[in-house]
């Protein structure tokens, strides 16, 4: 029983396009910036806005299909986290999770019996008579978990389900919704734009930009090879389109590199900010990456200095430099070269440490 | 030291621009209540209160009012919602018509019921012939009188309190499994629930003090459709102690139910 | 046809002035003014006058106007009793007309006052009589709808004189507040009938029937007018009022249904 959703949705200029699939046990994530339809895809799938066009199917089970069939919220076996969870604040935790049982039409003490229980699957027995306004962010969002699951819907739809946390709850909240969903074996959705949940709690990502799929894969494979800009900023990667000869890629955004193993036609080039080293001098010796460039901006990471680099114009330069170029060095290494923006110096990278593959 | 104290003071004080208004507001509301009370013939007070008439017409007053408080909520409330939530074509101009009976003077509204309910009206001949219904000159008839001028009271300040609800919940519990309805008992009522209370309490306050509509419509005949306020006019007729001896108790038994009601509901709610 | 009963319904209760002044063609004629001297007077002249008179008042207002020209009336209509407390409260008035001398005699610094008009009570029915009202015997009828004005107005104390004179309990289904709201209630067909002066019958001449009764003559009803001793425009109230006691002041008086005294 695989989830099945054509997706097209017109909202005045804004123009929703993408095809998903969701298997049984499987959690994918819809992962993308802001605005790019992501919370619209969703809520379609839920049945809170119908498709314009395309279709929306468990099997052979149809939910949305214009211009004929169109089976609301209600009537769908989903269960769905919100944002902001949206508890029912003038109900007890345990009435919140029992809600959903009670409108399947299941008699009012049984479904309370089966509430406490799910309370207690997520540890939260104690709270249960109390209201949503009295919980800490991480036991509200395991009630909305629980409340979502005690259905047993076919499929769970998770809106930016770790958004509304601050960072110290956030990483312990993550680890433990990991394990829940591992645990269930119906289908789950999750959107995000933040790229760290999708990592680690989705099987399978989906980026979507402007309301397209720009790219879908295992968390690895993004990682690793990111296809566009914003995929590449997301896993923190210097990446490049430009077409391959051999061992030498002429960027499509202006400069060249090389790379280790020979290559033809299109391709993508990405390299990590830590591989690229920054001299005040020109060094001698083996890469064949070197580039003199400037510095155009300085961002301090927890443990490192990101730096943002820009081809230094009034250097001849024996190979051209690409547009923009991230190098992560470390603290030390900052106070030893004095840099400060609009330096100038010189950028070198090694061949070995660039992943080509085709566009 | 003396820095820190007159921060403080600084912060607590109420902006004197609010304030004088706001103390002129009160007062302008509060003297003729004063003058009423000053007014009042203390002394022969008990023994004109007792009497058979003020007894009827208190009686029927609280009976009418909440009647059509019942009334204004049953219908009210799925009227806000309708204009609140639902995609009805024209629903400006709904909206605005919700609000005549505030803006139409009382008796007009009085004579506008008689044209459709009365014994010749629209509706009333059909009601007067076919099942031997007439409204006017009788107690419903001053409970159709008063819900409709006080509904609007209801309508409005319940249509506020929906559209200030996040209708996100809603959806919420439809993604629960809830249908429309039981999404509006058991989602959309409670969180609301302050706004009908309020919507009530001014409804049933509107109705209580109704006059205009009711004499129109229901005439007045003692016992059965002379409230406190129609008794009130006709007193202010030949005398006015007697009046005013009227007005202090609707005053008095009004502030203790309001002041009741609150309690209750405020409390119930928290 | 359900707007222009709305149209006359609400002419009748919010004004009446409308209905009453429409056929009367304002006389121009400067030659009506008797006794006073028409140069001697000028300035503002205020009236308070019983809401009964309503559409005479207006119309013997602009008359005055057209005789005296320079001089303006000011005209204030409203139940006896209200406008006997307003003048009492120190409402600037030069002349007053009361529907009732028990009014009259509640207003403390007045001139001496002269009956100018006499009222009686009449049975009004709908247009047509559909409910075959014959007399005053019909209603002590329980079956029949009966308005009456409320006893503390005082067409509902002319009434309760009458119904006293002829040894009869009516039944009535609701006491109004006032006369003209007795008199809608009729108008509209919500009552069989009702117990109200003869000059409301002439006013809505259109949609009510009068029945003359002979129990009528127990309550015959004064209408004293009189000047007030601190007058703003002493001279202009003294010409209204016997401009009022006039020829002319009869004629209209008259043909809007008042006995003269």
């Amino acid at each position: 029983m695989t989830l099945y959703a054509d997706l097209k949705v017109t909202r005045g200029s804004f123009e929703l396009d993408l095809e998903l699939t969701v298997e049984p046990g499987e959690v994918v994530a819809l992962l993308g910036p802001n605005g790019a339809g992501k919370t619209t895809a969703l809520r379609a799938i839920a049945g809170l806005l119908p498709v314009t066009a395309g279709q929306i199917r468990l099997d052979d089970e149809v939910w949305d299909e214009p211009p004929r069939v169109f089976r609301s919220a209600d009537r769908r076996p989903i269960g769905v986290v919100f944002q902001d969870y949206l508890l029912f604040n003038h109900l007890s935790a345990v009435e919140n999770v029992a809600f959903g049982l009670r409108a399947r039409g299941m008699e009012k003490r049984v479904a309370r019996a089966e509430a406490a229980q799910w309370l207690d699957t997520v540890g939260l027995t104690d709270q249960a008579r109390s209201r949503p306004r009295a919980l800490s962010g991480g036991q509200a969002q395991r009630v909305a978990l629980v409340r979502a699951l005690a259905t047993q819907p076919s499929l769970l739809l998770l809106d930016e389900p770790l958004a509304a946390l601050d960072a110290s709850t956030k990483l312990h909240v993550r680890a433990e919704l990991g394990q829940h969903l591992s645990r269930y074996d119906g289908r789950t959705l999750l959107v995000t734009h933040d790229p760290l949940d999708a990592m680690v709690l989705a099987d399978r990502l989906v980026i979507v930009e402007n309301g397209r799929v720009v790219q879908e894969g295992g968390p690895t494979e993004i990682a690793r090879r990111p296809r566009t800009e914003y995929v590449a900023q997301l896993v923190g990667l210097n990446l490049y389109r430009g077409v391959a000869e051999g061992t030498t890629v002429v960027l499509d955004g202006g400069g060249s590199l090389t790379i280790a193993t020979p290559s033809s036609g299109p391709v993508y080039v990405a390299f990590p900010p830590a591989a690229v080293s920054l001299y005040p001098e020109r060094p001698t010796g083996t890469p064949r990456n070197t580039w003199p460039m400037v510095v155009s901006g300085i961002e301090q990471h927890a443990h490192t200095v990101r730096v943002r680099l820009t081809p230094d114009p009034s250097a001849t330069q024996d190979r051209a430099a690409p547009a923009v170029l991230l190098a992560d060095i470390t603290t030390a290494a900052v106070a030893d070269l004095h840099l400060t923006p609009g330096q100038r110096l010189h950028a070198t990278l090694k061949a070995t440490e660039t992943q080509t593959y085709p566009t | 030291m003396s820095d820190r104290r007159r921060q403080r003071r600084i912060g607590g004080r109420l902006p004197l621009v609010l304030l004088l208004p706001a103390l002129l507001g009160l007062a302008f509301l509060l003297v003729p209540l004063i003058g009423l009370l000053a007014q009042a013939p203390w002394s022969t007070l008990p023994s004109r209160l007792f009497s058979e008439e003020v007894g009827q017409a208190l009686r029927l007053s609280l009976v009418c009012a909440s009647s059509a408080t019942v009334i204004c909520l049953l219908l009210g409330v799925p009227l806000a919602w309708l204009l609140a939530r639902a995609e009805v074509p024209g629903r400006g101009l709904i909206r605005a018509l919700v609000t005549v009976p505030l803006v139409l003077p009382p008796v007009v509204g009085g004579v506008a019921l008689l044209l459709v309910l009365g014994r010749r009206g629209l509706i009333g001949q059909h009601l007067d012939t076919w099942f031997g219904i007439s409204l006017p000159f009788t107690t419903a008839g001053v409970i159709v009188a008063e819900a409709f001028v006080a509904m609007p009271f209801l309508v409005i300040s319940v249509e506020g309190a929906l559209r200030a609800a996040d209708p996100r919940y809603e959806e919420a519990a439809a993604t629960l499994g809830a249908g429309r309805w039981l999404t509006f008992r058991r989602v959309t009522l409670p969180s609301i629930a302050p706004g009908i209370v309020a919507g009530a309490v001014l409804c049933w306050a509107r109705a209580l003090g109704e006059f205009g509509a009711t004499i129109t419509f229901a005439g007045n005949l003692p016992g059965r459709t002379t409230t406190m306020p129609l008794a009130v006019y006709l007193a202010l007729e030949t005398d006015p102690d007697v009046a005013v001896v009227l007005s202090v108790v609707l005053l008095a038994v009004s502030v203790v139910v309001l002041a009741c009601l609150r309690e209750r509901w405020i409390s119930g709610l928290r | 046809m359900f707007r222009r009963t709305v149209l006359i319904a609400l002419a009748a209760v919010a004004a009446p002035t409308l209905v009453s002044c429409g056929s009367d063609t304002p006389a121009a004629s400067p030659s009506s003014p008797s006794s006073s001297s028409a140069s001697a007077i000028s300035g503002t002249v205020t009236v308070f006058a019983a809401a009964s008179l309503t559409g005479t008042f207006t119309q013997l207002g602009k008359d005055f106007e057209a005789a005296h020209p320079g001089v303006k009336v000011v005209l204030n209509f409203a139940g006896s009793s209200a406008l006997a407390q307003q003048i009492n409260q120190g409402a600037p008035v030069d002349v007053f007309a009361s529907a009732a001398p028990k009014n009259m005699d509640q207003v403390t610094d007045k001139g001496t006052p002269v009956v100018f008009v006499k009222n009686k009570l009449e049975i009004a029915v709908p247009k047509g009589n559909p409910a075959k009202i014959t007399g005053l015997t019909d209603f002590a009828d329980k079956d029949r709808k009966i308005a009456l004005c409320a006893e503390q107005v005082p067409c509902g104390a002319a009434a309760k004189k009458v119904f006293e004179m002829a040894k009869i309990t009516p039944q009535p289904d609701s006491l109004e507040q006032d006369v003209k709201a007795a008199l809608t209630k009729v108008g509209l067909g919500e009552v069989d009938a009702a117990l109200v002066y003869k000059t409301d019958v002439v006013s809505a001449k259109d949609k009510v029937d009068g029945i003359e009764f002979p129990e009528a003559d127990s309550a015959i009803n004064d209408y004293p007018i009189a000047t007030l001793t601190n007058a703003k425009n002493p001279d202009g109230g003294k010409a209204f009022v016997d401009f009022v006691l006039s020829d002319r002041g009869k004629t209209v008086l008259t043909e809007a249904g008042f006995a003269a005294p």
